[in-house]
């Protein structure tokens, strides 16, 4: 395949960034989209120019780093997966690929492809832990008998990677998918439950703080998640931020 | 409680409370209005009723007119706000692949009411304010004494082509704006469960259903003057 890619180059935060046109030839539809770009990669670092920086790290689909905004969409063209799972036969030969960095307030970018999505941590520290003494007095989790219906709901939810396409794709930039996956996966289980009014409220906070948009229910996060987070978590956490603020 | 209508989710919550506020209000409007095909004389005692009964017009009125007020502001704050949010927009940006066209313009389709609303505020409202608090006449009467004016009047301004239209193009904005902000209301109160599925379907029945009534009446009117 022959393609056309236009890509989103930015020496660092404070450069203005433009799109750039490349060519690449002989790519074979089996390959990664990663791979696709490494491919790119090797041609420039051979023609002395600066590689195009992107974030990578498992390749299979788990850690969540790649994050790449391929024609228009995250995660490009296919449905439940990461950049690192789409594969080049999605696209045809002779194709022309837009290739852009997350776009977001609360996701500035570093570098080229790659964004600070630290905010997602902060957003973590906040309140998305529950706090057990670990210190050589472990609890076995498994001695609290759980429901086996929110049991399967909280791990559907805890399958969120933090990658941030809900942030990317959603037409407010909010980030209401991610913390509705953290907030119910805690909230449906009984070990959450001590914390679970002071971790909504703060999760939340930090959350407006960081200056992602409001969820309008367009339901396009939840298509292009990788791992099928639903929108019922967001439905939850707002269930479960109203019972919080009536409280506190 | 402090500082829930500074939040993201506590803003949401008000504006799916007051849309749904709104949307019962639509209901019953169109259920008075319904009775002008039906029965003249049935809508010419509804609307003297509505018209001057105390909790109505010194209660509900205002609640109603504080409630759209603050429905469109919070609409455009909310819409400015979430501008915000991405500062730098994107090359090209596939919406229609993931989201529907009604819930990625909900600031159009509620500009274009609110375009509507200033229209049917000046062909309607504004002249009832007129008659019954400005020249002092509650008694609801044609000029001539003969019998309730609603229906008369109603008739009366649905006899121009070009009103009729702009009715027209106003509700089939209604239509666009409910097809998504219906079920969004729900899901912004916490309403997503085995019900949610049934909800969607009934959502469609009512935001398709209702403005196309409100056509039909808008049509009647101007065929059988």
């Amino acid at each position: 395949m022959n393609l056309t890619l236009k890509i989103w180059r930015q020496k660092n935060a404070n450069d203005k960034g433009k799109m750039v046109d490349y060519k690449v030839n002989d790519i074979s539809p089996d390959m990664s989209f990663l791979e696709m770009l490494d491919v790119l990669n090797e041609q420039l670092i051979n023609k002395d120019e600066e590689p195009v920086a992107f974030d990578h790290d498992c390749r299979e689909g788990i850690c969540g780093m790649c994050s790449l905004y391929i024609n228009g969409e995250a995660h490009g063209p296919d449905r439940g997966i990461t950049t690192c799972q789409l594969h080049m036969r999605m696209f045809k030969d002779g194709d022309t690929i837009y290739i852009e960095p997350f776009r977001a307030k609360a996701f500035p970018v570093v570098k080229d492809l790659i964004v600070d999505r630290s905010s997602f941590d902060r957003i973590q520290h906040a309140g998305g832990f529950i706090s057990v003494n670990t210190s050589g007095n472990t609890i076995d989790a498994n001695a609290i008998p759980v429901n086996k219906h929110d049991a399967d709901k909280a791990f559907e939810a805890a399958t969120c990677i933090g990658c941030g396409a809900c942030v990317a794709t959603c037409k407010n930039s909010s980030a209401m998918l991610f913390v509705g996956a953290k907030v119910s996966q805690f909230a449906l289980l009984p070990q959450g439950q001590i914390e679970a009014t002071d971790r909504v409220l703060n999760m939340v906070k930090q959350m407006d703080e960081e200056g992602f948009g409001n969820c309008t229910n367009t339901g396009a996060c939840e298509v292009e998640c990788p791992k099928g987070i639903s929108l019922e978590n967001i439905a939850r956490m707002n269930t479960e931020y109203l019972k919080a603020s009536l409280k506190g | 409680m402090s500082g829930i209508l500074n939040s993201s989710i506590g803003r949401k919550f008000a504006m799916a409370l007051s849309a749904l506020f709104l949307m019962f209000f639509i209901l019953q409007h169109f259920a008075i209005n319904i009775l002008s095909v039906i029965s003249p004389d049935a809508f010419n005692e509804a609307s003297h009723f509505m018209g001057t009964f105390w909790a109505v017009q010194y209660l509900l009125q205002p609640v109603l007119i504080i409630g759209v007020i603050f429905h469109f502001v919070m609409g455009f704050v909310l819409e400015i706000k979430n501008n915000k949010a991405r500062q730098v927009s994107y090359a090209k940006n596939n919406g229609g692949a993931n989201s529907s066209w009604m819930s990625r313009n909900m600031i159009w389709s509620g500009g274009f009411i609110l375009v509507f609303l200033v229209i049917h505020f000046l062909d309607f409202w504004i002249p009832e304010i007129n008659t019954k608090y400005i020249q002092g006449d509650m008694s609801g009467l044609l000029a001539d004494g003969e019998g309730y004016r609603y229906f008369e009047e109603l008739q009366h301004k649905f006899v121009p082509i070009w009103r009729v239209a702009l009715y027209c193009i106003g509700f089939v904005f209604l239509s666009l704006h409910l097809l998504h902000g219906f079920n969004s209301a729900f899901q912004s109160i916490g309403a997503n469960n085995k019900y949610t599925k049934g909800l969607k379907g009934f959502s469609k029945i009512y935001a398709i259903g209702i403005p196309l009534g409100f056509i039909f009446i808008a049509l009647f009117h101007h065929f059988n003057h």
